[in-house]
């Protein structure tokens, strides 16, 4: 989905709020937070492109607003919600006051029927994909071409597996792509590598 | 008919929503409290940036070790004593070089490699970082205060699959003959995702 999620080039966004050695967590409960969600998916109650896909559906402006582990919580509390485990009644109940969760799913997709092998410096294209369920592809490589400079070991495709669909391995590329060729005369000058799923590619002729 | 409600209900607060569901797992004798007990101390206490300084110390003074790491990341840091999450499949090590510098970013989420470098630090999470540093690598770089020189080249490395990536900085000359431990001493975690240079 093209989601409020979806940042990489997005402009309008201030000076990174930088210290050095910045502590990973604030308070307590981001901890807790922290480690609920990854005890649900050592529990098998999801898997993480389905957490993931559960944060992206937050409603936007809710995204925005919220902390990363406001975020993460609404994940987990969103997936134990449509799994069945607890309804959204009884933790409003059990937290005394609103549980906003994220909105529903789109349907997902499975791998492409047809797939290609590539090899380091293979030349490819980032296919024009608009994907209404989960897809790990940022926006800004859409319809872009690269190349290829690393495969890594295949994986669940994750526009299936965030959607309980039948998700077979794939491997991923990492792909290179020139920042010119993302945003022409507008971005620092830089090779920008993405993990690119096998399904979201096609040979660049 | 009943007169109609006015229900005003207010947001709760995070900690009440954190006990809220900690407690409804609890509820349904999943032993979540006790399972929070055990992954926070492992968040604070063993996902910690000195496993990713180890690795690099042990890079700089053992050439082998250094190839092995750049060729196979995962089955390196094993030999360290250091895991990776099962989903974690793939360890990507980016060597600095004169000439080229590389940062890390999850622009879709906050993914890394956490239990080599930690969990994230803020910034990292922060919608600032995620939206700018692939477009405006060297301005942003720059705001943070490491300000590359023009010469050298940056790879920004997008999070945006199950492989996970660590920068293997380039050792300061004068560290040239320190011991291993000294040496991890000085690896920062702003360092091992490519913020600063050591």
């Amino acid at each position: 989905m093209d989601g409020i999620h979806d940042l990489g080039g997005r402009q309008g966004f201030g000076p990174v709020r930088y210290t050095r050695n910045a502590p990973a967590f604030h308070a307590d409960w981001e901890v807790r937070a922290n480690s609920l969600y990854a005890f649900a998916v050592r529990l098998g109650i999801f898997n993480m492109d389905e957490y993931r896909h559960a944060i992206e559906r937050m409603e936007p402006r809710h995204y925005l607003a919220a902390s990363y582990y406001e975020r993460s919580l609404t994940g987990l509390a969103t997936l134990c919600v449509e799994k069945g485990i607890v309804s959204r009644e009884e933790l409003e109940q059990r937290a005394d006051g609103r549980f906003p969760l994220a909105r529903p799913s789109a349907p997902g997709r499975a791998n492409a029927p047809t797939r290609e092998r590539f090899e380091p410096g293979d030349r490819v294209r980032v296919k024009s994909d608009y994907v209404p369920g989960h897809v790990r592809m940022p926006g800004y490589i859409r319809g872009k071409p690269g190349v290829v400079v690393g495969e890594s070991p295949p994986y669940p495709f994750p526009d299936a597996h965030a959607h309980g669909l039948e998700a077979q391995d794939e491997p991923t590329y990492d792909v290179r792509f020139r920042s010119e060729d993302l945003w022409r005369d507008a971005a620092d000058a830089a090779l920008v590598h993405v993990g690119v799923f096998q399904s979201y590619l096609e040979r660049d002729a | 008919m009943p007169d109609q409600e006015l229900v005003i209900q207010r947001t709760a607060s995070m900690e009440q929503r954190v006990d809220a569901i900690q407690a409804a797992l609890d509820a349904r004798g999943m032993k979540a409290t006790e399972a929070v007990a055990e992954l926070s101390h492992l968040a604070i206490e063993q996902w910690v940036p000195q496993n990713g300084a180890r690795v690099v110390a042990r890079a700089w003074t053992d050439p082998a070790f250094r190839e092995r790491l750049l060729a196979d990341g995962r089955a390196a840091v094993a030999l360290l004593g250091l895991s990776m999450p099962k989903h974690h499949r793939h360890l990507v090590v980016l060597e600095n070089t004169p000439n080229v510098h590389n940062v890390i970013c999850c622009s879709l989420c906050s993914c890394t490699a956490f239990t080599l470098i930690g969990l994230p630090p803020d910034w990292y999470k922060d919608l600032e970082y995620r939206s700018r540093v692939v477009r405006e690598s060297r301005t942003v770089l720059k705001e943070m205060g490491l300000d590359l020189p023009p010469e050298v080249g940056i790879r920004v490395w997008d999070t945006t699959a199950d492989t996970r990536y660590m920068v293997l900085p380039e050792q300061p000359p004068k560290t040239i003959g320190w011991p291993e431990e000294e040496l991890a001493a000085i690896v920062t975690r702003d360092a091992l995702i490519g913020v600063a240079r050591l």
